[in-house]
């Protein structure tokens, strides 16, 4: 749409399966009659034959050779409602109602504002309650958020992150640890194709004063705080920046699991290397959250046994090689690494990335590889560039250390851990504090 | 009689939208020169060989130089204004 302002006449490709998308942000780019062409999804993995075929065939969507649509698209005329674009101004309501609480659910469920699990309904007595757990105003702009990176930003107030506060079933005291998930810039509900979910971990005192879970099932469902913060997050980022509906505002194929609620505390107090806001430049009295990109693998074992060299290289090797692992640990494991000397999180994890490698023709046969780092390698751009250089069979690193993280957590019950698909986000550790 | 409620909207505050106008279309695309714009996802490079080829064959006084931005998922101006320099029109593909 930036060549059209140009004067350039463009007409954009796109498979169909992404019509509603690509219409939608065309809209909200004030330019609704952008030329649009569609074939047929998918375009990865299709033979140089087959897109041939694409080209000679129909458009989808609109029945007319593919061909027609790109040619007419760029030469004929335009019309009105072309050449004036559509401006709008798009508002949200203050208050809904009145109506009864049987009716409010299945609003709230029609209009993709829930997970669909029953909420909690934000009445203006619950919204005020809520906003009790915060000294700043109810009119600051907290933030933006947007589900993906070519899509407008929304903005939004604590009242707003209060109001799907109350509907996750959140306590007042969690809400400066909820602003802090929502200020973070990071949206819990991408919509990206490969069905991303967030994962937040929160360190300082604030784990003890609103007695969050790191001890046993500090991943599962058995502890309130964690349980509501993690939805909340998750409402907030889908209802805040627009929406996370199918087809539309959210694309994830699988979908993902941790898209529901994903946060824990990590077990400071139990571990026996530095606290990860620590690690992050924060005091040890600080408290902050921590949001990590990615759920969409998780692998699992248990050690450090005497083959724990060998698991791990297997286990890394499994990992997305595009999407680095957090590794979730609980203390027992901990403790047995540093019985093997790794008495840093910073050791373990440099021996994680220098031994996490893959022969170079699989880590380049990878869609998204493809996609975002081949042209960063092509560049010269390291270390994409000397992975790219390597002879096909040549083992080539998967992860730099500053992509990998470690969180120590879980109840000892098992020397168990996980390998969570989890990018600490670029600044992506925040002060809950600063809510407070 | 159940009691009755007034609640909140959840939603966030979406940005104001202002219309932009279309650029004006060619007349035919005779003598023209149309960038191809592939934005580098995984296979795009193959679909837009094959769609320069086919205007080869069959348009053949159409020009369709390739051309890819630096990075994927990225806006870059440099290349934008290359094509606003140097072309007629463009295809952009295959994004989502």
């Amino acid at each position: 749409m930036s060549l059209e302002e140009s004067g350039i006449p463009t007409v954009a490709v796109h498979t169909d399966i992404f019509a509603r998308l690509a219409k939608s942000v065309a809209l909200a780019n004030g330019m609704p009659t952008t030329r649009q062409a569609f074939v047929p999804q998918p375009v990865v993995d299709r033979s140089a034959a087959q897109l041939r075929a694409y080209i000679e065939d129909t458009d989808p969507l609109t029945g007319r050779p593919f061909m027609q649509e790109l040619i007419e698209g760029l030469s004929s005329p335009l019309n009105d409602n072309d050449l004036k674009g559509l401006s709008f101004e798009r508002s949200t309501p203050r208050l809904l109602g009145p109506d009864s609480e049987d009716n409010l659910q299945n609003l709230f469920i029609e209009n993709n504002w829930t997970d669909n699990l029953p909420i909690v309904m934000p009445t203006e007595e619950r919204v005020a309650r809520m906003l009790e757990g915060t000294s700043h105003a109810p009119d600051e702009v907290v933030g933006r958020l947007r589900p993906t990176a070519f899509r407008e930003f929304w903005e939004f107030t604590v009242e707003k992150v209060a109001v799907n506060a109350v509907m996750a079933g959140a306590r007042p005291e969690y809400l400066p640890v909820i602003l802090a998930l929502a200020a973070s810039g990071q949206t819990a509900r991408s919509s990206s194709t490969t069905s991303f979910a967030v994962i937040s971990v929160v360190n300082g005192p604030i784990r003890g004063e609103i007695g969050m879970g790191d001890g046993i099932g500090a991943m599962g469902p058995f502890n309130h705080a964690n349980a509501t913060i993690g939805r909340a997050y998750n409402l907030l980022s889908q209802n805040l920046q627009g929406g996370s509906v199918p087809g539309d505002t959210y694309m994830g194929s699988l979908g993902n699991w941790y898209n529901y609620s994903a946060t824990f505390a990590e077990a400071e107090e139990r571990s026996p290397w530095q606290p990860f806001h620590v690690q992050h430049g924060f005091e040890p009295g600080d408290s902050t959250a921590s949001v990590f990109f990615g759920g969409r693998y998780t692998i699992a074992g248990f050690g450090p046994r005497e083959t724990w060299a060998e698991q791990f290289r297997r286990a890394l090797a499994a990992c997305q090689h595009n999407l680095a692992p957090m590794l979730v640990m609980d203390p027992i494991v901990a403790r047995g690494f540093v019985d093997l000397g790794f008495d840093t999180k910073e050791k373990l994890i440099d021996w994680c990335a220098e031994n996490a490698r893959l022969p170079a023709r699989e880590y380049w046969d990878d869609q998204w590889v493809q996609t975002l780092q081949r042209p960063l390698a092509v560049a010269g751009v390291e270390p994409h560039a000397s992975r790219l250089a390597a002879a096909p069979d040549e083992l080539v690193k998967m992860f730099e250390p500053h992509e990998i993280s470690i969180v120590v957590a879980g109840g000892e019950t098992q020397g168990a851990w996980k390998m969570i698909a989890g990018r600490h986000v670029e600044n992506g550790t925040v002060s809950v504090d600063a809510w407070r | 009689m159940s009691e009755k409620l007034t609640v909140h909207d959840p939603r966030g505050y979406p940005p104001k939208v202002t219309g932009k106008r279309l650029a004006p279309r060619l007349q035919s695309l005779d003598g023209k020169v149309v960038y191809l714009v592939d934005c580098l996802f995984d296979n795009s490079a193959v679909f837009m060989e094959e769609l320069r080829q086919w205007i080869a064959e069959n348009l053949p006084n159409v020009e369709t130089p390739i051309i890819t931005p630096s990075r994927s998922w990225a806006d870059d101006p440099e290349m934008r204004a290359k094509v606003a320099a140097g072309g007629d029109a463009a295809i952009l593909g295959v994004g989502l």
